[in-house]
């Protein structure tokens, strides 16, 4: 069955060129079976291949051809399957075919049906290829795929200008990460004469010791690609203004797939990370940070999407913080939750939007709660999961093992635990605020027509999985099971937990954070449901707060004025290029000197007799005289 | 027979040059001017002659044949052109063939 590897991601892919070629002749239920019909045999295919995967029998290693073969850089385009690509191609696969047959009723009005779908089934086949790859050459080329398409899909409705930034913005601020990890690609390829992952990751502990500066170095380089994609400090200010695209986009790329590659990355090339914990300690901090900056952002949106975009920001925080403690599996696990949680919500506030006739604001939404019974109870499961609520949340699972794992793993801190701690707070108050704002209060929006089977179905499922998908990971105080991080084990080491940390520390722990879970919902009802008015007084009472919190921490005021605005006035002086004048000084010389010597050429026969006489009688002379 | 002294020759040959030369330059008649030239070309011929007598070598003689040669191709030449230009612009005046000027 693991044979057939290397027919999941060729399905899209082949998907894709159809729709391309012939996107405009196909019906659009065709085009719809091609688009949808592709990923979700991807998806049956990886299931199957799942169940007969058995970890203990090591990774899966298929080379199909030869890619490139040039001075010793010989990557072949070689698939390469062990536990953490499984994850990734279940999520990708399953995900995306529940986004896909969500967009066949979202998009059906769209004029740009065949394209859209061309694309989605683009980026899957790009995202594949790019957990799948077993060298990093192969994996770039997935990683820019997927930058390709996230770059089309945001500005998918093109006509409207700032659409057509936005989707500039996400592509060239994640180019400012791909060159940071172009970069460390070439470190690693002059170091180890091979890109292949699983060579690196054996080499390198051989190579470098623990806290070597060339490990550093790469780990940091590897970082700033992650921190590119993955939308994380200080890079990731594309993220909200990416919501510009279709919701399914939002729910796919910026939610559950894309954005989680940096995380990807790192997990893949953990190895390196361990042998430089000064590294992996930025990945922590860095998650710590912008789990905390986002989170306070999402608190001031007005925006469904864009309080879903910041959320996302915080979430992959949380990941980045597992990853910086060493937790690896915590990570995935939560990346997979996350995965679950976030599509159901953007599928959600995409339905939502829907419905209301584009209407983003949720200021303007309220009453939804009982005109649209389904997208209110599944979103509500959704955003319990985000919020973490205790015990019956698949989110209240892997967070709680990110926090302990913060608090109590080898390379924890106090500083992490609070700030994720922290965040778990702000998170279950912005969560809740959005479900009252959009759902309770008074009705101010007529809903406009109802969302059909394709669109409830897989908010159905999603919210099933948000529920359920928890309790194959419980921690040791909870029924201690741990089929998730067992199953990664071959490919993720687990994390050493510090000794002295007790199960009552474990126990306390979880009380603090399903206490602050509970009370961040509490605030969230008393502020927008029983006192709403409370809410503007402390808006206006903190107005510059809540503006520089609503701007996103001011960053790309910043970046506008340190990058943009230095840019924009150097190349407005230097709009006539300062190099060319030297050129534009040879050609007024020509013309000047050409202008005078055609006044002597009168046409005078006379004259040019003349000069003939004037010349020889001066050659003459000088042969002369000298 | 006594020999003409060389420099009455050269002489002679430079005060035809200067003559052709002259009238050239104020000639507008565009025959008139190849005349002249015809007179610059014979001065040159006869510089030669006189060049060979002196070193009594036949080879002032054979350049000078030479150029009666080159002359009366370049006369055939230049009337055909003086032909054509009388017929474009009705006049032999040369200032008036100024239609190539810069």
């Amino acid at each position: 069955m693991t044979e057939l590897l290397w027919i999941v991601p060729a399905l899209p892919f082949l998907g894709a060129i159809i729709l391309i070629i012939l996107g405009t002749k196909l019906s659009r239920i065709a085009a719809s079976f091609v688009g949808a019909g592709s990923v979700g045999l991807s998806a049956l295919l990886v299931i199957l291949i799942g169940l007969n995967y058995a970890p203990a029998a090591g990774p899966f290693r298929q080379v199909l051809w030869q890619w490139i073969d040039v001075a010793g850089l010989s990557p072949a385009f070689g698939f390469h399957l062990d536990s953490l690509s499984l994850v990734f191609i279940f999520v990708i696969t399953f995900v995306g075919f529940l986004i896909h047959v969500y967009s066949t009723e979202f998009m059906a009005e769209d004029e740009g049906f065949a394209r859209f779908f061309a694309y989605l089934n683009l980026f899957v086949a790009s995202m594949l290829i790019l957990v799948l790859a077993d060298n990093l050459v192969l994996m770039y080329l997935g990683w820019e795929g997927v930058g390709l398409c996230s770059y089309l899909l945001i500005g998918f409705w093109y006509e409207e200008k700032k659409n057509g930034d936005a989707a500039r913005k996400a592509f060239i601020v994640t180019r400012v990460g791909d060159t940071a990890m172009a970069i460390g690609l070439f470190m690693l390829f002059d170091i180890f004469g091979t890109l292949i992952i699983n060579d690196i990751l054996e080499q390198a502990p051989q190579l470098w010791s623990v806290g070597s500066q060339t490990a550093m170095v790469v780990a940091l380089l590897l970082l700033g690609g992650a921190v590119g994609k993955s939308a994380q400090l200080p890079l990731q200010t594309w993220l909200p203004d990416a919501m510009a695209g279709p919701s399914p986009v939002s729910a796919l790329i910026h939610a559950a797939t894309m954005v989680t590659a940096g995380v990807y990355l790192i997990a893949r090339m953990h190895v390196i990370f361990e042998l430089s914990p000064t590294a992996q300690l930025c990945v922590g901090i860095i998650g710590a940070l912008t789990l905390l900056i986002a989170g306070f952002s999402a608190l001031t949106q007005f925006d469904l999407k864009r309080v879903l975009a910041y959320s996302t920001i915080s979430q992959i925080g949380y990941m980045f913080l597992a990853l910086g403690v060493g937790a690896w599996s915590a990570a995935i696990f939560h990346f997979m939750i996350h995965a679950f949680f976030k599509a159901l919500l953007f599928l959600g506030a995409g339905a939502v939007i829907m419905v209301l006739h584009h209407e983003h604001d949720m200021f303007k939404m309220g009453g939804l709660r009982n005109k649209l019974p389904v997208i209110y109870w599944t979103f509500l499961i959704g955003s319990a999961s985000l919020a973490a609520l205790p015990f019956i949340t698949a989110g209240f699972y892997s967070k709680d093992s990110i926090l302990w794992l913060s608090f109590a793993g080898e390379k924890g801190n106090i500083w992490f635990f609070l700030a994720g701690l922290t965040g778990a707070f702000v998170t279950s108050i912005y969560t809740f605020r959005m479900v009252f704002v959009t759902f309770f209060g008074e009705a101010k929006t007529a809903v406009g027509h109802h969302t059909g089977a394709r669109i409830t179905i897989p908010l159905v499922i999603l919210a099933v999985l948000s529920l359920v998908g928890g309790f194959i990971e419980l921690p040791h105080t909870l029924g201690h099971l741990e089929l998730f991080s067992d199953f990664l084990k071959p490919v993720l080491p687990a994390v050493a937990v510090d000794p002295s940390a007790t199960t009552g520390m474990e126990w306390t722990i979880q009380g603090i954070t399903m206490v602050l879970s509970l009370v961040g919902i509490f605030i969230a009802y008393h502020y927008y449901v029983r006192k709403p008015e409370q809410a503007s007084q402390l808006k206006s009472s903190l107005a510059g707060l809540h503006r520089f919190w609503f701007m996103g921490w001011g960053f790309d005021n910043l970046y506008d004025s340190v990058l943009v605005k230095p840019y924009v006035f150097l190349a407005t002086v230097n709009k006539n290029d300062i190099v060319d004048k030297f050129y534009s000084l040879i050609v007024y010389t020509t013309e000047l000197l050409h202008r005078i010597f055609a006044r002597s050429q009168g046409g005078i026969l006379r004259w040019y007799i003349m000069s003939m006489v004037i010349g020889a009688i001066l050659i003459l002379t000088l042969g002369l005289l000298l | 027979m006594d020999q003409v002294p060389t420099e009455a020759g050269l002489i002679l040959a430079g005060v035809l040059f200067t003559l052709g030369l002259i009238s050239v330059l104020i000639r507008r008649n565009i025959i008139f001017m190849l005349i002249s030239v015809e007179i610059m070309l014979n001065a040159a011929g006869l510089a030669f002659v006189v060049a060979g007598a002196k070193w009594s070598q036949a080879d002032g003689q054979v350049m000078f044949i030479f150029i009666l040669t080159m002359a009366a191709a370049e006369v055939s030449v230049g009337l055909a052109l003086i032909l054509q230009i009388y017929h474009q612009l009705k006049t032999l005046d040369s200032d008036a063939a100024n239609k190539m000027k810069g």
